[in-house]
């Protein structure tokens, strides 16, 4: 008689994967990473390279140091050094060991020695260049001003100290600006954010919450009194597209709960919002995703996907017996 | 007819392939062949096993009781072949785990049984007398479950019941046997559910049908004009056909953890139970047969009218044998279904489908870790969180499982489905919900 294979139902599965969802990320990230390359010139390829390679080097010697399973190429440790990249300054060549220093940070010390995949509370390539921008300062807030190569404020720097003219909107919205390697073309960024909701491997809530907040806080808290905000300038200026669609979307370092996830992307729009207005920096969108990241065991105690059953729907039967 | 309706989460397993339905759903019901012998299980529904009325040596007609009713949450068997019977012994059963059955040698004269008899009709029939004759034909529920229908139309009279609820949602992939009954006997459909509204003493009863089987909404709507009996167009989605889930779409009501239907004013039952339902009183027939999909990796992918007792090797002979490399045979659908080991199991009352998956289909996967995506927290029609009930069941910590509610599940596997970290999410939940079973009969004891 033959012999089939046995196992637990279900007997069929979608065909989704880590690594696809992955690879998703990074083609989603591929219009950003060739403006970037396009606007801050070849140096930038090189750093975009060293990060990658460094991430998913320093996740295969790790994993075979601790004798687990090498899964550096599932894709995530490559998206990691590719998020790190787009959120660096570009730096001339002789600098490129502080891509390197960086990515081995997030890999090693943010992600693999809280467990790896899926168990990281902070999102790595975050909490790599908060470590980077408090090491050495003055590599990582350099900017360099696209194709005529001279250093320039960042739009938002722009608006905070005065001094240099504001950037047009289209500059802004291309990516013909100071700032980070991939933050700048916000067009860029948001069509890659519309391939991953199609694809349905980000949902709108956090970066909708998240960008629709700064935009109203900002605009109701104008430099000429209430109501005087550029909200505009703020959506396209810094890195909030970044970092809403692609930073604070993470999913070991983000809410479960639809509920959660809500309350904290209105949290890092907040402190966006605040630290861009009246604190020190110009820009605020990774700090505010680090701290907010820090909330988010809270938040998923605190809110729990409703269980069948227990919704108010249920008192709409009267008869129900206890 | 308004909206589709639904409920929240679930899954479209193989949409692509019309959720695999395409295979067998154009494939009117036909008569399997009969084999030379018989294997009835004494257990084939919830509840106490039946008890065998006949011994080895005696003849038995089609259609004869075999085995009486072993308490009031059990059905007696009924002979699907006349014969011999041959012994009784424990055999295998799609469930895996072995049962006592009666075999019967098959003489094929299929003599049906003097027992048999026309009762009266409907409207002399009085509703202890309609559940009596269900009980008497040994009627379980038919879509899978097989939890005896007469002690469903028999609530405490403290609960109230204001609605029949049919479920006609055949939500789990290859599946047609609903859709075909629905297709091909709605009159008879509409009079089981009369008989059942009668027995219930409701004033309404609701058939709720997936938006995929227009055909067959069709069918039955030409047969509930003036009967207080409506058509509910569900939302394709799985599980639309759980039964708390299929409340939920159909009359917005919720039943809450550890509760039944009851408890919400209504009863639930299959669309081919309520056509088995008019079979037993219009005819006189008790379950001795059923229809079944037998479907993928098979030559002729089929609805097929099965004697009970058919062992699947059997089944699949008649359908032409498997057609390429099958690494698995499934009873019941690809996402709830058993899986398994041999062809030897007969088909049962509660059998809905035999599935062959080829090693493409069924592809084997490995698990990686979990990314945290959320995806089965999605999906979960419970409102449960899968993948952290699989953390705490990999730690063994099942106390945490139990207060992260893994009893509320009901393993419908759509997380699973989901999971590109490809978890065994539902494996572990109920790997906890047995741990914790087995600890409360120890602290029991």
């Amino acid at each position: 008689m033959d012999k089939f294979a046995m196992s637990s139902s279900p007997h069929v599965r979608a065909s989704e994967s880590t690594r696809r969802i992955m690879i998703d990320v990074i083609i989603a990230l591929l219009p950003a990473t060739v403006c970037g390359v396009y606007f801050f010139g070849i140096d930038a390829l090189w750093i975009i390279l060293v990060c990658v390679a460094s991430a998913v080097g320093t996740e295969a010697v790790l994993q075979k140091l601790m004798r687990r399973k090498v899964t550096a190429l599932d894709g995530s440790a490559a998206l990691t050094g590719l998020l790190l990249a787009l959120n660096l300054p570009v730096m001339a060549p002789g600098m490129l060991w502080l891509p390197f220093v960086g990515a081995a940070f997030a890999i090693a010390i943010v992600k693999q020695a809280f467990g790896g995949i899926g168990s990281n509370f902070l999102n790595p390539a975050l909490a790599a260049r908060a470590l980077l921008m408090v090491s050495w300062p003055t590599a990582m807030t350099t900017w360099t001003m696209p194709v005529d190569a001279v250093s320039a404020a960042t739009p938002l720097a722009a608006l905070k100290y005065g001094g240099d003219a504001l950037s047009p909107y289209l500059d802004m919205a291309v990516g013909n600006v100071g700032g980070t390697i991939g933050e700048t073309s916000a067009i860029a960024l948001i069509i890659g954010g519309l391939y991953l909701l199609i694809r349905r491997v980000i949902d709108w809530r956090i970066p909708g919450v998240f960008i629709a907040t700064v935009a109203l806080f900002t605009f109701i808290a104008g430099p000429e009194g209430l109501f005087t905000g550029d909200a505009l300038y703020h959506m396209l200026g810094g890195g909030l597209m970044l970092g809403a669609i692609y930073m604070a979307t993470d999913y070991s370092s983000a809410p479960m709960s639809n509920t959660g996830k809500i309350i904290f992307a209105l949290g890092c729009g907040i402190l966006t919002s605040v630290i861009r207005l009246w604190g020190g920096f110009p820009e605020g969108v990774s700090y505010s995703i680090l701290l907010m990241n820090l909330v988010v065991p809270l938040l998923d105690k605190a809110f729990k996907p409703k269980l069948f059953g227990t919704s108010r729907r249920r008192a709409k039967f009267k008869g129900v017996t206890e | 007819m308004a909206a589709k309706r639904s409920f929240k989460g679930g899954v479209h397993p193989l949409k692509r392939m019309h959720h695999g339905k395409i295979l067998s759903e154009n494939s009117a019901i036909s008569a399997c062949s009969v084999p030379d012998e018989v294997i009835l299980p004494i257990s084939q529904h919830i509840g106490a096993p039946a008890v065998p009325i006949v011994a080895a040596g005696d003849r038995v007609d089609m259609g004869q009781k075999i085995a009486e009713a072993g308490g009031f949450v059990s059905v007696p068997i009924f002979a699907s072949v006349s014969g011999t019977v041959k012994s009784i012994e424990a055999c295998s059963t799609l469930s895996g785990r072995p049962c006592d059955s009666i075999i019967i040698e098959n003489d094929h004269e299929d003599r049906l049984s003097g027992d048999i008899v026309k009762p009266v009709r409907l409207a002399e029939l009085s509703g202890q007398q309609i559940i009596d004759i269900i009980k008497e034909a040994g009627i379980v529920g038919l879509g899978g479950a097989a939890f005896p229908t007469h002690v469903k139309l028999s609530p405490p009279p403290e609960k109230k019941i204001d609605t029949l609820i049919v479920n006609g949602a055949e939500c789990e992939p290859y599946l047609t046997a609903d859709h075909r009954v629905m297709l091909e006997y709605p009159e008879e459909i509409v009079r089981g559910i009369k008989a059942m509204m009668k027995a219930l003493n409701v004033k309404k009863a609701i058939i709720g049908i997936e938006a995929n089987k227009r055909d067959a909404i069709d069918a039955i709507l030409k047969y509930t004009h003036n009967e207080n009996i409506d058509v509910t167009v569900l939302r394709v989605k799985y599980p639309q056909g759980a039964e708390k889930q299929l409340i939920d779409s159909v009359i917005d009501r919720q039943v809450p953890s550890g509760k039944l239907p009851m408890d919400v004013g209504c009863v639930v039952v299959n669309a081919g139970t309520a056509y088995q339902v008019s079979l037993a009183i219009e005819q006189g027939l008790p379950l001795y047969e059923r229809v079944v999909t037998v479907t993928g990796a098979v030559n002729q992918p089929s609805n097929l009218m099965i004697r009970l007792g058919t062992p699947l090797s059997h089944v699949i002979s008649h359908v032409g044998g498997f057609s390429g490399d099958v690494a698995k045979v499934i009873s019941g659908g690809p996402m709830m279904g058993v899986s398994q080991q041999d062809l030897e199991a007969p088909i049962e009352k509660g059998s809905s489908g035999v599935l062959a998956l080829t090693h493409k289909m069924a592809k084997a996967t490995r698990e990686s870790d979990c990314i945290r995506c959320c995806k089965c927290i999605e999906v979960c029609p419970m409102g449960l969180l899968p993948f952290l009930i699989d953390a705490h069941s990999n730690s063994n910590d099942f106390e945490a499982a139990d207060k992260d509610s893994v009893f509320d599940c009901m393993e419908c596997g759509a997380c699973s489905y989901i999971c590109p970290a490809n978890r065994y999410l539902v494996q572990s939940i109920r790997l906890a919900k047995a741990e914790l079973t087995a600890q409360r009969k120890k602290e029991k004891q």
